[in-house]
């Protein structure tokens, strides 16, 4: 039955001590944060990298990371199941259905997000800023940590739509998570499940309550993007 | 005898396979005050990207203290010389952050000298303010005040007092001369100001389409140059 009270009835869900709610929030939290922290961590260097590099092939770099900005997380979540399954290149590891296989994919969803959009912020800052910078005497790593520095609302920008991506991401998580209560079921395959089952009030507050922790996270980045970037050498 | 900070021997500057710039012998000695005049498009600002080796000459050698310069060069060295650039890009903090930026890509702390520096420049009142919102002539006097915070041996100035007020202009160059006087910083003053030249330079070099055409003491040079089209120029002649 549809409900037209789901912010109630996510109210009561959050504050009836469900047993089964939370851990669905927490794991939702534990595998999108620690993709999007894997996905900073390897797209702002690699989006530096692109943005200030001039190497053979680096127009195709680009347009294959273009390309990965859009890629369907369903394809991803098959491509990652294909090798982590058990007869799959990795197979060994044996992390299909767990969440660490729902990270490798939304980390794969996020990375190509983050890097494009931290290579056009960097690309966009006036040439003469690196100039100015190595002419005050920054070496390699203190111009690129400066330029970063300079383009930080750009770069948070691309911590947001790579967080954005994977937060409400179904596709992948559900074909490598699986969705096993207690195990690897989070917020956007729970949704799933409940209007399968016609639970559509449920189904309702899970996704309220998924807006309202994407707008918490979302409203922190963006406080990132005025501070002064606390690294030295900025 | 003064020993030059630069030797510049048969250099060139290409860019997409046109030459911009030939120089086929230029020296700037130790502590002077030298001014590169010539028109717009002359390569004044080439050249100066070339002294602070920010990149490489494409055919000839520069040496810095006799000692030819490969690009790119030790750290060391390219932290000694600093470029004000025609046009400063402030970084998006306060003037202050930005007056000590090269201290702390240096890891040293700003003493009393850095305080002054801006007393002298007049931007202690500005010291918070957010420098990506300066006008023109304060975004100027900032850029000058975070060169001179990393005290260069050598300091290479683009076009330092365009677009500014008298007033800016005065505490600009005052800064430049107490410099030569007090500190004998050698300086390279990028101008195509031929009265701010005739004001701060020992020396003049005249550079036209690439090519210098004339290098001489600031007196005779402005008095009787020896080329026709340096003389055209200080006449306010169009020349090529």
């Amino acid at each position: 039955m549809l409900s037209g009270a789901w912010p109630f009835e996510a109210a009561l869900l959050l504050g009836s001590g469900s047993g089964e709610l939370w851990p669905v929030i927490a794991l939702t939290f534990e595998v999108t944060g620690m993709a999007l922290v894997i996905s900073a961590l390897l797209g702002i260097p690699v989006g530096a990298l692109i943005a200030l590099a001039r190497f053979p092939g680096r127009r195709w770099a680009v347009a294959l990371i273009y390309t990965g900005m859009g890629l369907p997380p369903v394809v991803v979540g098959l491509a990652v199941y294909l090798l982590l399954s058990r007869s799959g290149p990795l197979g060994d590891l044996g992390w299909l259905f767990t969440p660490a296989a729902m990270v490798v994919a939304q980390t794969v969803i996020a990375v190509p997000l983050v890097v494009g959009l931290t290579m056009t912020s960097i690309e966009s800052l006036d040439p003469q800023l690196r100039l100015q910078v190595r002419a005050l005497g920054a070496d390699r790593s203190q111009e690129i940590r400066a330029l970063l520095a300079e383009s930080r609302q750009g770069v948070v920008a691309a911590m947001v739509a790579g967080f954005g991506s994977i937060i409400s991401e179904v596709g992948a998580a559900m074909l490598v998570g699986g969705n096993i209560q207690g195990q690897t079921r989070i917020l956007s395959t729970a949704i799933v499940l409940e209007t399968r089952q016609g639970e559509f009030g449920l189904a309702l507050a899970l996704g309220g309550i998924l807006l309202s922790l994407t707008f918490l996270v979302n409203a922190l980045l963006m406080r990132l993007q005025n501070r002064t970037p606390w690294w030295p050498g900025r | 005898m003064t020993a030059p900070t630069y030797e510049l021997s048969s250099v060139a500057r290409d860019y997409d396979g046109r030459r911009v710039l030939e120089v086929a012998g230029l020296s700037i000695l130790e502590g002077e005050t030298l001014a590169i005049l010539g028109p717009n498009g002359a390569g004044k600002s080439t050249l100066l990207r070339l002294l602070n080796f920010l990149e490489p000459p494409s055919a000839g050698q520069i040496a810095y203290r006799g000692h030819p310069v490969r690009i790119p060069p030790p750290l060391a060295l390219r932290r000694e010389i600093t470029t004000v650039f025609q046009h400063p890009v402030m970084l998006h903090r306060s003037v202050w952050d930005n007056v000590t930026y090269g201290l702390r890509l240096r890891r040293t702390q700003p003493a009393g000298v850095h305080t002054q520096l801006l007393r002298q420049l007049d931007l202690e009142k500005l010291a918070r303010a957010p420098a990506d919102r300066l006008s023109g002539g304060e975004a100027q006097r900032v850029a000058l005040a975070r060169a001179l915070a990393v005290q260069p041996k050598v300091l290479l100035l683009d076009e330092p007092s365009a677009n500014l007020d008298p007033y800016s202009m005065g505490l600009v160059e005052g800064m430049i001369q107490s410099l030569r006087a007090e500190r004998r910083t050698t300086q390279v003053v990028v101008t195509h100001n031929v009265f701010q030249a005739r004001r701060l330079a020992d020396r003049v070099a005249m550079l036209l389409r690439g090519r210098i055409i004339e290098v001489a003491e600031a007196d005779r040079f402005f008095e009787q140059p020896s080329d026709p089209r340096s003389a055209a120029f200080l006449r306010g002649e169009l020349v090529f």
